[in-house]
Protein backbone atom coordinates (compact mmCIF):
# COMPACT_ATOMS: atom_id res chain seq x y z
CA UNK A 1 0.00 0.00 0.00
CA UNK A 2 2.87 2.39 0.72
CA UNK A 3 4.01 2.15 -2.88
CA UNK A 4 0.59 3.39 -4.07
CA UNK A 5 0.80 6.22 -1.58
CA UNK A 6 4.22 7.33 -2.80
CA UNK A 7 3.42 7.00 -6.48
CA UNK A 8 0.27 9.09 -6.13
CA UNK A 9 2.12 11.87 -4.35
CA UNK A 10 4.77 11.95 -7.06
CA UNK A 11 2.16 11.79 -9.79
CA UNK A 12 0.21 14.82 -8.63
CA UNK A 13 3.16 16.76 -7.18
CA UNK A 14 0.85 19.08 -5.31
CA UNK A 15 1.79 20.51 -1.95
CA UNK A 16 -0.84 19.49 0.57
CA UNK A 17 -1.24 19.76 4.30
CA UNK A 18 -2.33 17.00 6.59
CA UNK A 19 -5.92 17.35 7.62
CA UNK A 20 -8.30 15.59 10.02
CA UNK A 21 -11.69 14.88 8.48
CA UNK A 22 -14.71 13.66 10.41
CA UNK A 23 -16.93 11.25 8.50
CA UNK A 24 -20.16 10.46 10.29
CA UNK A 25 -21.65 9.59 12.76
CA UNK A 26 -24.58 10.35 10.49
CA UNK A 27 -23.41 9.77 6.96
CA UNK A 28 -25.22 7.53 4.48
CA UNK A 29 -22.14 5.47 3.66
CA UNK A 30 -21.30 4.70 7.28
CA UNK A 31 -24.26 2.28 7.44
CA UNK A 32 -25.66 3.61 10.66
CA UNK A 33 -23.96 5.67 13.30
CA UNK A 34 -20.27 5.10 12.75
CA UNK A 35 -17.85 7.97 13.11
CA UNK A 36 -14.62 7.73 11.18
CA UNK A 37 -11.82 10.17 11.83
CA UNK A 38 -9.67 10.29 8.72
CA UNK A 39 -6.19 11.74 8.59
CA UNK A 40 -5.79 12.83 5.01
CA UNK A 41 -3.06 14.31 2.91
CA UNK A 42 -4.87 15.72 -0.08
CA UNK A 43 -6.86 12.83 -1.51
CA UNK A 44 -4.84 10.14 0.23
CA UNK A 45 -5.98 8.76 3.57
CA UNK A 46 -3.11 7.89 5.86
CA UNK A 47 -5.03 6.84 8.95
CA UNK A 48 -8.58 5.88 9.82
CA UNK A 49 -9.87 5.72 13.39
CA UNK A 50 -13.37 4.29 13.83
CA UNK A 51 -15.37 5.54 16.80
CA UNK A 52 -18.28 3.32 17.74
CA UNK A 53 -20.80 3.24 20.54
CA UNK A 54 -23.40 5.71 19.28
CA UNK A 55 -26.05 2.99 19.20
CA UNK A 56 -25.01 1.27 22.43
CA UNK A 57 -28.25 0.10 24.03
CA UNK A 58 -26.84 -2.08 26.83
CA UNK A 59 -28.28 -5.28 25.37
CA UNK A 60 -25.99 -7.42 27.51
CA UNK A 61 -27.01 -5.66 30.70
CA UNK A 62 -30.67 -6.13 29.77
CA UNK A 63 -29.94 -9.80 29.10
CA UNK A 64 -28.87 -10.17 32.74
CA UNK A 65 -32.33 -9.07 33.85
CA UNK A 66 -34.60 -11.01 31.49
CA UNK A 67 -35.31 -14.65 30.84
CA UNK A 68 -33.97 -16.08 27.55
CA UNK A 69 -37.41 -15.95 25.97
CA UNK A 70 -37.81 -12.32 26.98
CA UNK A 71 -34.40 -11.43 25.52
CA UNK A 72 -35.33 -12.71 22.05
CA UNK A 73 -36.81 -9.32 20.96
CA UNK A 74 -33.52 -7.66 21.91
CA UNK A 75 -31.55 -10.03 19.70
CA UNK A 76 -33.77 -8.91 16.80
CA UNK A 77 -32.62 -5.37 17.35
CA UNK A 78 -28.93 -6.21 17.24
CA UNK A 79 -28.66 -7.06 13.58
CA UNK A 80 -31.90 -5.45 12.47
CA UNK A 81 -31.39 -6.54 8.87
CA UNK A 82 -31.23 -10.22 9.75
CA UNK A 83 -33.29 -10.55 12.91
CA UNK A 84 -34.23 -14.15 12.18
CA UNK A 85 -30.60 -15.26 12.23
CA UNK A 86 -30.00 -13.49 15.55
CA UNK A 87 -33.05 -15.25 17.07
CA UNK A 88 -31.63 -18.54 15.90
CA UNK A 89 -28.19 -17.94 17.45
CA UNK A 90 -29.54 -17.16 20.91
CA UNK A 91 -32.13 -19.94 20.76
CA UNK A 92 -29.49 -22.53 19.93
CA UNK A 93 -27.23 -21.28 22.73
CA UNK A 94 -30.04 -21.65 25.27
CA UNK A 95 -30.98 -25.05 23.87
CA UNK A 96 -27.40 -26.23 24.20
CA UNK A 97 -27.44 -25.22 27.84
CA UNK A 98 -30.81 -26.85 28.50
CA UNK A 99 -29.80 -29.95 26.57
CA UNK A 100 -32.88 -29.92 24.37
CA UNK A 101 -33.21 -29.96 20.62
CA UNK A 102 -35.93 -28.70 18.34
CA UNK A 103 -38.01 -31.43 16.66
CA UNK A 104 -37.29 -32.27 13.03
CA UNK A 105 -40.05 -30.11 11.62
CA UNK A 106 -38.85 -27.18 13.70
CA UNK A 107 -35.30 -27.63 12.45
CA UNK A 108 -36.39 -27.69 8.80
CA UNK A 109 -38.46 -24.60 9.41
CA UNK A 110 -35.46 -22.89 10.98
CA UNK A 111 -33.23 -23.59 7.98
CA UNK A 112 -35.87 -22.21 5.59
CA UNK A 113 -36.33 -19.06 7.65
CA UNK A 114 -32.63 -18.51 8.37
CA UNK A 115 -31.64 -18.90 4.72
CA UNK A 116 -34.42 -16.58 3.57
CA UNK A 117 -33.06 -14.13 6.14
CA UNK A 118 -29.62 -14.53 4.61
CA UNK A 119 -30.95 -13.72 1.14
CA UNK A 120 -32.77 -10.65 2.47
CA UNK A 121 -29.69 -9.48 4.32
CA UNK A 122 -27.31 -9.99 1.40
CA UNK A 123 -29.73 -8.07 -0.81
CA UNK A 124 -29.42 -5.06 1.47
CA UNK A 125 -25.67 -5.53 1.63
CA UNK A 126 -25.50 -5.59 -2.15
CA UNK A 127 -27.91 -2.71 -2.78
CA UNK A 128 -26.43 -0.45 -0.13
CA UNK A 129 -22.94 -1.20 -1.41
CA UNK A 130 -24.01 0.03 -4.85
CA UNK A 131 -25.32 3.14 -3.15
CA UNK A 132 -21.94 3.70 -1.46
CA UNK A 133 -20.28 3.65 -4.85
CA UNK A 134 -22.75 6.07 -6.40
CA UNK A 135 -25.24 3.85 -8.20
CA UNK A 136 -28.85 3.98 -7.15
CA UNK A 137 -30.93 1.56 -9.22
CA UNK A 138 -29.44 -1.71 -7.84
CA UNK A 139 -30.54 -0.47 -4.43
CA UNK A 140 -34.13 -0.19 -5.62
CA UNK A 141 -34.04 -3.56 -7.38
CA UNK A 142 -32.58 -5.21 -4.28
CA UNK A 143 -35.20 -3.70 -2.00
CA UNK A 144 -38.00 -4.73 -4.36
CA UNK A 145 -37.01 -8.37 -3.87
CA UNK A 146 -36.32 -7.92 -0.17
CA UNK A 147 -39.84 -6.59 0.35
CA UNK A 148 -41.23 -9.83 -1.08
CA UNK A 149 -39.21 -11.82 1.45
CA UNK A 150 -40.46 -9.54 4.22
CA UNK A 151 -44.02 -10.18 3.00
CA UNK A 152 -43.38 -13.89 3.48
CA UNK A 153 -41.97 -13.26 6.96
CA UNK A 154 -44.99 -11.13 7.77
CA UNK A 155 -47.28 -13.99 6.81
CA UNK A 156 -45.30 -16.34 9.03
CA UNK A 157 -44.99 -14.23 12.17
CA UNK A 158 -46.74 -10.91 11.69
CA UNK A 159 -43.68 -8.66 11.75
CA UNK A 160 -41.53 -7.23 9.00
CA UNK A 161 -38.38 -6.21 10.85
CA UNK A 162 -38.29 -7.50 14.42
CA UNK A 163 -39.62 -11.01 14.28
CA UNK A 164 -39.05 -12.85 17.57
CA UNK A 165 -40.10 -15.89 15.56
CA UNK A 166 -37.46 -18.49 16.29
CA UNK A 167 -37.36 -19.07 20.03
CA UNK A 168 -35.66 -21.58 22.33
CA UNK A 169 -37.27 -24.93 21.58
CA UNK A 170 -38.26 -24.21 18.00
CA UNK A 171 -40.46 -21.45 16.64
CA UNK A 172 -43.44 -19.56 18.04
CA UNK A 173 -45.76 -20.97 15.37
CA UNK A 174 -45.74 -23.33 12.44
CA UNK A 175 -45.62 -21.89 8.93
CA UNK A 176 -49.13 -20.96 7.76
CA UNK A 177 -50.93 -23.08 5.18
CA UNK A 178 -49.75 -22.27 1.65
CA UNK A 179 -46.61 -20.48 2.87
CA UNK A 180 -44.19 -22.92 1.28
CA UNK A 181 -45.94 -22.60 -2.10
CA UNK A 182 -45.70 -18.83 -1.90
CA UNK A 183 -42.05 -19.18 -0.97
CA UNK A 184 -41.33 -21.49 -3.91
CA UNK A 185 -43.16 -19.10 -6.24
CA UNK A 186 -40.96 -16.30 -4.96
CA UNK A 187 -37.78 -18.33 -5.52
CA UNK A 188 -38.83 -19.18 -9.09
CA UNK A 189 -39.31 -15.53 -9.79
CA UNK A 190 -36.20 -14.41 -7.90
CA UNK A 191 -33.59 -16.76 -9.32
CA UNK A 192 -33.43 -15.29 -12.86
CA UNK A 193 -33.21 -11.80 -11.39
CA UNK A 194 -29.82 -12.56 -9.83
CA UNK A 195 -28.36 -12.31 -13.34
CA UNK A 196 -29.56 -8.70 -13.48
CA UNK A 197 -27.63 -7.88 -10.34
CA UNK A 198 -24.52 -9.34 -11.93
CA UNK A 199 -25.10 -7.19 -15.01
CA UNK A 200 -25.71 -4.09 -12.95
CA UNK A 201 -22.82 -4.45 -10.53
CA UNK A 202 -20.53 -7.47 -10.72
CA UNK A 203 -19.58 -7.05 -14.37
CA UNK A 204 -20.02 -3.30 -14.52
CA UNK A 205 -16.75 -1.63 -15.62
CA UNK A 206 -17.13 1.29 -13.20
CA UNK A 207 -17.97 -1.04 -10.34
CA UNK A 208 -14.92 -3.18 -11.08
CA UNK A 209 -12.71 -0.08 -11.24
CA UNK A 210 -14.02 1.09 -7.87
CA UNK A 211 -13.68 -2.24 -6.06
CA UNK A 212 -11.09 -4.51 -7.69
CA UNK A 213 -7.71 -4.35 -5.99
CA UNK A 214 -8.99 -1.99 -3.28
CA UNK A 215 -8.69 -2.87 0.40
CA UNK A 216 -6.93 -6.19 0.00
CA UNK A 217 -7.28 -8.36 3.10
CA UNK A 218 -4.81 -11.23 3.26
CA UNK A 219 -6.01 -14.53 4.76
CA UNK A 220 -3.55 -14.23 7.66
CA UNK A 221 -4.77 -10.75 8.48
CA UNK A 222 -8.42 -11.80 8.18
CA UNK A 223 -7.97 -14.67 10.62
CA UNK A 224 -5.82 -12.61 12.99
CA UNK A 225 -8.44 -9.89 13.17
CA UNK A 226 -11.19 -12.46 13.74
CA UNK A 227 -12.99 -11.53 10.52
CA UNK A 228 -15.71 -14.00 9.66
CA UNK A 229 -18.47 -14.66 7.18
CA UNK A 230 -18.17 -13.35 3.62
CA UNK A 231 -15.27 -11.10 4.67
CA UNK A 232 -13.21 -14.14 5.66
CA UNK A 233 -14.33 -16.27 2.71
CA UNK A 234 -13.65 -13.37 0.35
CA UNK A 235 -10.02 -13.75 1.38
CA UNK A 236 -10.04 -17.40 0.35
CA UNK A 237 -10.32 -19.02 3.79
CA UNK A 238 -12.60 -22.04 3.56
CA UNK A 239 -14.47 -21.73 6.85
CA UNK A 240 -18.20 -21.75 7.39
CA UNK A 241 -19.92 -22.63 10.64
CA UNK A 242 -22.78 -24.34 8.83
CA UNK A 243 -20.23 -27.08 8.18
CA UNK A 244 -17.56 -26.46 10.84
CA UNK A 245 -19.53 -25.17 13.79
CA UNK A 246 -21.15 -26.63 16.86
CA UNK A 247 -22.82 -30.05 16.27
CA UNK A 248 -26.16 -28.66 17.41
CA UNK A 249 -26.00 -26.18 14.54
CA UNK A 250 -24.30 -28.27 11.84
CA UNK A 251 -26.85 -31.07 12.30
CA UNK A 252 -29.48 -28.80 10.76
CA UNK A 253 -27.45 -28.55 7.56
CA UNK A 254 -25.89 -32.02 7.55
CA UNK A 255 -28.13 -33.67 4.94
CA UNK A 256 -28.57 -30.66 2.67
CA UNK A 257 -26.64 -30.16 -0.57
CA UNK A 258 -24.99 -26.77 -0.91
CA UNK A 259 -21.56 -25.36 -1.46
CA UNK A 260 -19.53 -23.08 0.71
CA UNK A 261 -18.55 -20.15 -1.44
CA UNK A 262 -14.84 -19.58 -1.33
CA UNK A 263 -12.09 -19.39 -3.89
CA UNK A 264 -10.30 -22.72 -4.22
CA UNK A 265 -7.29 -23.06 -6.55
CA UNK A 266 -8.09 -19.89 -8.42
CA UNK A 267 -11.79 -20.38 -9.11
CA UNK A 268 -15.13 -20.38 -7.38
CA UNK A 269 -17.31 -23.49 -7.19
CA UNK A 270 -20.11 -23.76 -9.74
CA UNK A 271 -19.27 -20.44 -11.29
CA UNK A 272 -20.11 -21.34 -14.86
CA UNK A 273 -23.41 -19.44 -15.16
CA UNK A 274 -21.93 -16.49 -13.30
CA UNK A 275 -19.48 -13.87 -14.50
CA UNK A 276 -15.80 -14.60 -14.43
CA UNK A 277 -13.46 -12.92 -11.97
CA UNK A 278 -12.06 -9.79 -13.65
CA UNK A 279 -8.32 -9.64 -14.23
CA UNK A 280 -7.89 -6.62 -11.97
CA UNK A 281 -9.40 -8.34 -8.94
CA UNK A 282 -7.02 -9.54 -6.23
CA UNK A 283 -8.13 -12.22 -3.77
CA UNK A 284 -9.38 -10.53 -0.61
CA UNK A 285 -10.30 -7.18 -2.19
CA UNK A 286 -13.67 -5.42 -2.08
CA UNK A 287 -14.81 -7.06 -5.30
CA UNK A 288 -14.26 -10.58 -3.94
CA UNK A 289 -16.14 -9.85 -0.71
CA UNK A 290 -19.06 -8.60 -2.80
CA UNK A 291 -18.90 -11.56 -5.16
CA UNK A 292 -18.92 -14.10 -2.32
CA UNK A 293 -22.17 -12.55 -1.04
CA UNK A 294 -23.73 -12.70 -4.50
CA UNK A 295 -22.89 -16.38 -4.93
CA UNK A 296 -24.06 -17.20 -1.40
CA UNK A 297 -27.52 -15.97 -2.33
CA UNK A 298 -27.73 -18.70 -4.97
CA UNK A 299 -26.67 -21.33 -2.44
CA UNK A 300 -29.31 -20.09 -0.02
CA UNK A 301 -31.95 -20.47 -2.74
CA UNK A 302 -30.82 -24.07 -3.16
CA UNK A 303 -30.95 -24.65 0.59
CA UNK A 304 -34.45 -23.21 0.91
CA UNK A 305 -35.82 -25.32 -1.96
CA UNK A 306 -34.38 -28.49 -0.50
CA UNK A 307 -35.46 -27.67 3.04
CA UNK A 308 -39.02 -27.03 1.89
CA UNK A 309 -39.12 -30.51 0.37
CA UNK A 310 -37.81 -32.02 3.59
CA UNK A 311 -40.10 -29.83 5.70
CA UNK A 312 -43.14 -31.13 3.82
CA UNK A 313 -42.09 -34.72 4.49
CA UNK A 314 -41.08 -34.13 8.11
CA UNK A 315 -42.95 -35.26 11.17
CA UNK A 316 -43.35 -33.83 14.63
CA UNK A 317 -44.18 -30.41 15.94
CA UNK A 318 -42.66 -27.04 15.08
CA UNK A 319 -41.25 -26.65 18.54
CA UNK A 320 -40.94 -27.90 22.07
CA UNK A 321 -42.58 -26.01 24.86
CA UNK A 322 -40.01 -24.11 26.85
CA UNK A 323 -41.84 -22.04 29.36
CA UNK A 324 -41.11 -18.37 29.76
CA UNK A 325 -39.93 -18.71 33.35
CA UNK A 326 -38.42 -22.13 33.15
CA UNK A 327 -35.43 -22.54 35.46
CA UNK A 328 -32.12 -22.78 33.63
CA UNK A 329 -29.66 -25.40 34.88
CA UNK A 330 -26.44 -23.95 36.30
CA UNK A 331 -23.67 -23.94 33.73
CA UNK A 332 -22.21 -21.95 30.93
CA UNK A 333 -21.88 -22.40 27.23
CA UNK A 334 -20.85 -20.60 24.10
CA UNK A 335 -22.32 -21.18 20.67
CA UNK A 336 -21.66 -19.50 17.35
CA UNK A 337 -23.84 -19.52 14.28
CA UNK A 338 -23.20 -18.36 10.75
CA UNK A 339 -25.24 -15.19 10.47
CA UNK A 340 -25.21 -13.35 7.11
CA UNK A 341 -22.42 -11.05 8.29
CA UNK A 342 -20.29 -13.68 9.96
CA UNK A 343 -20.05 -15.64 13.16
CA UNK A 344 -22.54 -14.50 15.71
CA UNK A 345 -21.62 -15.96 19.06
CA UNK A 346 -23.65 -16.04 22.24
CA UNK A 347 -22.22 -16.87 25.64
CA UNK A 348 -24.48 -17.55 28.58
CA UNK A 349 -23.68 -18.15 32.25
CA UNK A 350 -26.51 -19.43 34.43
CA UNK A 351 -26.86 -20.11 38.11
CA UNK A 352 -30.04 -22.17 38.38
CA UNK A 353 -32.43 -19.23 38.18
CA UNK A 354 -34.73 -18.43 35.29
CA UNK A 355 -32.62 -15.39 34.44
CA UNK A 356 -29.08 -15.84 33.11
CA UNK A 357 -26.25 -14.41 35.20
CA UNK A 358 -24.47 -13.18 32.09
CA UNK A 359 -25.64 -13.00 28.50
CA UNK A 360 -22.89 -12.04 26.11
CA UNK A 361 -23.07 -11.43 22.39
CA UNK A 362 -19.98 -11.70 20.23
CA UNK A 363 -20.89 -9.83 17.11
CA UNK A 364 -19.37 -10.51 13.74
CA UNK A 365 -19.26 -6.89 12.54
CA UNK A 366 -17.33 -5.83 15.63
CA UNK A 367 -14.35 -7.90 14.55
CA UNK A 368 -14.95 -7.21 10.86
CA UNK A 369 -14.87 -3.46 11.42
CA UNK A 370 -11.73 -3.60 13.55
CA UNK A 371 -9.76 -4.42 10.40
CA UNK A 372 -10.90 -1.20 8.67
CA UNK A 373 -7.97 0.98 9.88
CA UNK A 374 -5.62 -1.59 8.39
CA UNK A 375 -7.49 -1.73 5.07
CA UNK A 376 -7.88 2.04 4.71
CA UNK A 377 -4.21 2.88 5.12
CA UNK A 378 -3.02 4.64 1.98
CA UNK A 379 -6.23 4.48 -0.06
CA UNK A 380 -7.92 7.44 -1.69
CA UNK A 381 -10.62 9.32 0.18
CA UNK A 382 -13.31 8.04 -2.20
CA UNK A 383 -12.24 4.46 -1.53
CA UNK A 384 -13.00 4.65 2.19
CA UNK A 385 -16.77 4.13 1.65
CA UNK A 386 -15.91 1.33 -0.77
CA UNK A 387 -13.84 -0.45 1.87
CA UNK A 388 -16.21 0.14 4.79
CA UNK A 389 -19.22 -0.82 2.65
CA UNK A 390 -17.60 -4.05 1.52
CA UNK A 391 -17.44 -5.18 5.16
CA UNK A 392 -21.27 -4.93 5.20
CA UNK A 393 -21.55 -3.64 8.74
CA UNK A 394 -24.67 -3.08 10.80
CA UNK A 395 -24.02 -0.72 13.67
CA UNK A 396 -26.74 -2.20 15.85
CA UNK A 397 -24.76 -5.39 15.97
CA UNK A 398 -21.44 -3.68 16.76
CA UNK A 399 -22.75 -1.49 19.54
CA UNK A 400 -25.46 -3.86 20.80
CA UNK B 1 0.26 -38.42 24.24
CA UNK B 2 -2.74 -36.34 23.35
CA UNK B 3 -2.30 -32.62 22.65
CA UNK B 4 -4.16 -31.74 25.85
CA UNK B 5 -1.84 -33.89 27.93
CA UNK B 6 1.15 -32.18 26.33
CA UNK B 7 -0.35 -28.78 27.17
CA UNK B 8 -0.95 -29.79 30.78
CA UNK B 9 2.50 -31.28 31.10
CA UNK B 10 4.22 -28.27 29.58
CA UNK B 11 2.57 -25.72 31.83
CA UNK B 12 2.10 -27.84 34.92
CA UNK B 13 -0.02 -26.22 37.60
CA UNK B 14 -0.55 -23.02 35.61
CA UNK B 15 -3.23 -24.71 33.46
CA UNK B 16 -6.04 -26.64 35.15
CA UNK B 17 -8.78 -28.38 33.16
CA UNK B 18 -12.31 -27.96 34.49
CA UNK B 19 -15.10 -30.19 33.25
CA UNK B 20 -18.51 -28.61 33.51
CA UNK B 21 -21.68 -30.58 34.02
CA UNK B 22 -23.47 -28.38 31.49
CA UNK B 23 -21.93 -26.70 28.48
CA UNK B 24 -18.30 -26.39 27.52
CA UNK B 25 -15.30 -27.51 29.56
CA UNK B 26 -12.56 -24.95 30.04
CA UNK B 27 -8.99 -24.50 31.16
CA UNK B 28 -8.27 -22.24 34.05
CA UNK B 29 -5.03 -20.35 33.45
CA UNK B 30 -2.81 -18.28 35.72
CA UNK B 31 -2.54 -14.64 34.70
CA UNK B 32 1.24 -14.62 34.47
CA UNK B 33 1.30 -17.61 32.09
CA UNK B 34 -1.65 -16.56 29.89
CA UNK B 35 0.42 -15.11 27.04
CA UNK B 36 2.73 -18.13 26.98
CA UNK B 37 -0.22 -20.56 26.99
CA UNK B 38 -1.98 -18.66 24.19
CA UNK B 39 1.19 -18.51 22.13
CA UNK B 40 1.59 -22.26 22.55
CA UNK B 41 -2.03 -22.89 21.54
CA UNK B 42 -1.62 -20.66 18.50
CA UNK B 43 1.71 -22.01 17.28
CA UNK B 44 1.47 -25.70 18.16
CA UNK B 45 0.42 -27.72 15.10
CA UNK B 46 -1.99 -29.92 17.07
CA UNK B 47 -3.93 -26.91 18.40
CA UNK B 48 -3.44 -24.28 15.70
CA UNK B 49 -5.82 -21.81 17.37
CA UNK B 50 -5.34 -19.01 14.86
CA UNK B 51 -8.53 -17.17 15.77
CA UNK B 52 -9.48 -15.44 18.98
CA UNK B 53 -13.25 -15.47 18.74
CA UNK B 54 -14.29 -13.68 21.85
CA UNK B 55 -13.10 -12.18 25.12
CA UNK B 56 -15.88 -11.95 27.69
CA UNK B 57 -15.87 -10.68 31.22
CA UNK B 58 -18.07 -12.13 33.96
CA UNK B 59 -18.51 -10.48 37.34
CA UNK B 60 -19.32 -13.07 40.01
CA UNK B 61 -20.20 -10.66 42.81
CA UNK B 62 -23.53 -11.31 44.46
CA UNK B 63 -24.86 -7.77 44.67
CA UNK B 64 -28.55 -8.71 44.66
CA UNK B 65 -29.37 -10.92 47.69
CA UNK B 66 -32.30 -12.48 45.81
CA UNK B 67 -30.05 -13.95 43.14
CA UNK B 68 -27.64 -16.83 43.42
CA UNK B 69 -24.10 -16.32 42.08
CA UNK B 70 -22.60 -18.99 39.78
CA UNK B 71 -21.95 -22.05 41.87
CA UNK B 72 -18.87 -22.32 43.99
CA UNK B 73 -17.37 -19.03 42.97
CA UNK B 74 -16.55 -16.14 45.20
CA UNK B 75 -16.64 -12.54 44.07
CA UNK B 76 -14.22 -11.93 41.22
CA UNK B 77 -13.88 -11.02 37.60
CA UNK B 78 -13.58 -13.91 35.19
CA UNK B 79 -12.13 -13.38 31.75
CA UNK B 80 -13.24 -16.01 29.26
CA UNK B 81 -11.24 -16.48 26.08
CA UNK B 82 -12.81 -18.49 23.28
CA UNK B 83 -10.19 -19.64 20.80
CA UNK B 84 -10.77 -21.63 17.65
CA UNK B 85 -8.86 -23.05 14.75
CA UNK B 86 -10.01 -22.42 11.19
CA UNK B 87 -7.85 -25.30 9.99
CA UNK B 88 -8.70 -27.99 12.55
CA UNK B 89 -12.23 -26.69 13.28
CA UNK B 90 -12.13 -26.97 17.02
CA UNK B 91 -12.61 -24.63 19.93
CA UNK B 92 -10.84 -24.10 23.24
CA UNK B 93 -12.02 -22.06 26.20
CA UNK B 94 -9.57 -20.45 28.60
CA UNK B 95 -10.54 -18.77 31.79
CA UNK B 96 -8.63 -16.28 33.88
CA UNK B 97 -9.90 -15.48 37.36
CA UNK B 98 -9.01 -12.07 38.72
CA UNK B 99 -9.89 -10.30 41.96
CA UNK B 100 -12.53 -7.60 41.59
CA UNK B 101 -10.08 -4.92 42.66
CA UNK B 102 -6.34 -4.92 42.79
CA UNK B 103 -6.64 -3.01 46.04
CA UNK B 104 -10.16 -2.82 47.39
CA UNK B 105 -9.70 0.46 49.26
CA UNK B 106 -8.05 2.33 46.39
CA UNK B 107 -10.54 0.92 43.85
CA UNK B 108 -7.65 -0.04 41.62
CA UNK B 109 -8.67 -2.06 38.56
CA UNK B 110 -7.44 -5.67 38.32
CA UNK B 111 -4.80 -6.35 35.73
CA UNK B 112 -4.52 -8.97 33.02
CA UNK B 113 -1.90 -9.39 30.30
CA UNK B 114 -2.93 -8.19 26.85
CA UNK B 115 -3.05 -10.57 23.91
CA UNK B 116 -2.79 -7.88 21.23
CA UNK B 117 0.68 -9.13 20.33
CA UNK B 118 -0.72 -12.55 19.39
CA UNK B 119 -4.04 -11.63 17.77
CA UNK B 120 -4.76 -8.10 16.55
CA UNK B 121 -8.46 -8.72 17.20
CA UNK B 122 -7.74 -8.67 20.95
CA UNK B 123 -7.30 -4.90 20.64
CA UNK B 124 -11.02 -4.11 20.37
CA UNK B 125 -12.22 -7.01 22.48
CA UNK B 126 -10.00 -6.01 25.39
CA UNK B 127 -11.07 -2.39 25.08
CA UNK B 128 -14.66 -3.56 25.33
CA UNK B 129 -13.96 -5.61 28.47
CA UNK B 130 -12.04 -2.70 29.97
CA UNK B 131 -14.90 -0.35 29.19
CA UNK B 132 -17.78 -2.46 30.47
CA UNK B 133 -16.15 -4.69 33.09
CA UNK B 134 -13.18 -2.67 34.34
CA UNK B 135 -10.08 -4.78 33.77
CA UNK B 136 -6.78 -3.12 32.96
CA UNK B 137 -4.92 -4.94 30.20
CA UNK B 138 -1.18 -4.58 30.67
CA UNK B 139 0.60 -4.05 27.36
CA UNK B 140 -2.45 -2.88 25.42
CA UNK B 141 -1.41 -0.14 22.96
CA UNK B 142 -4.52 2.01 23.27
CA UNK B 143 -6.64 1.13 26.28
CA UNK B 144 -9.48 3.66 26.03
CA UNK B 145 -13.23 3.26 26.27
CA UNK B 146 -14.88 1.93 23.13
CA UNK B 147 -18.66 1.80 23.64
CA UNK B 148 -19.23 4.33 26.43
CA UNK B 149 -18.18 7.99 26.09
CA UNK B 150 -14.60 8.71 27.09
CA UNK B 151 -15.62 10.63 30.22
CA UNK B 152 -18.07 8.00 31.46
CA UNK B 153 -17.58 6.94 35.07
CA UNK B 154 -17.66 3.37 36.26
CA UNK B 155 -17.93 0.09 34.40
CA UNK B 156 -21.58 -0.69 33.57
CA UNK B 157 -21.48 -4.49 33.50
CA UNK B 158 -20.15 -4.81 37.04
CA UNK B 159 -22.83 -6.18 39.32
CA UNK B 160 -22.55 -3.33 41.82
CA UNK B 161 -22.66 -0.59 39.19
CA UNK B 162 -25.13 2.17 39.78
CA UNK B 163 -26.57 4.21 36.99
CA UNK B 164 -25.47 7.85 37.33
CA UNK B 165 -28.24 10.30 38.14
CA UNK B 166 -26.96 12.83 35.69
CA UNK B 167 -24.60 12.95 32.74
CA UNK B 168 -23.76 16.35 31.21
CA UNK B 169 -27.09 17.75 32.29
CA UNK B 170 -29.07 14.75 30.96
CA UNK B 171 -31.17 13.17 33.68
CA UNK B 172 -30.85 9.44 34.15
CA UNK B 173 -33.52 7.21 35.69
Amino acid sequence: MTSTLESRIVEFDVRTDEMLVNMGPQHPSTHGVLRLVLRTDGEVVSEVTPHIGYLHRCAEKIGENLTPRQWIPYTDRMDYLAGMNMNLGWSLCVEKLLGVEAPERGQRLRVIIAEMGRIASHLVGMGAYGLDLGTFSPFLYAFREREKILDLFEQACGARLTYSYLTPGGATADLPVGWTDACLAFLDQFEPIIADYHTLLTTNAIFIKRTAGIGVLTPQMAVGYGCTGPVLRGSGVDFDLRRDGDPLYTRMYADLAYEIICERNGHYPNDQPYPAVPGEAVLGDCWHRFYVRMLEVVQSVRLVRESIRKYAASSGDHGQPIKLFEKLPPGECYLETEAPRGQMGFYVVTTGDAIPWRARARSSCFSNLSVAPELCRGVLLADVPAVVGSLDIVMGEIDR
Amino acid sequence: MSPTDRLLQKFGDAVRPVAAERGDPWFEVDADRLVAVCQYLRDDAAFGCDMLNCVSGVDTLQADPKRRPPQGRGPGIELVYHLSSTRLKHRITLKLILPRWQDEAAQQLPEAPSLTGLWPTADWHEREVYDLMGVRFVGHPNLVRILCPEDWEGHPLRKDYEMPLEYHGIRGR
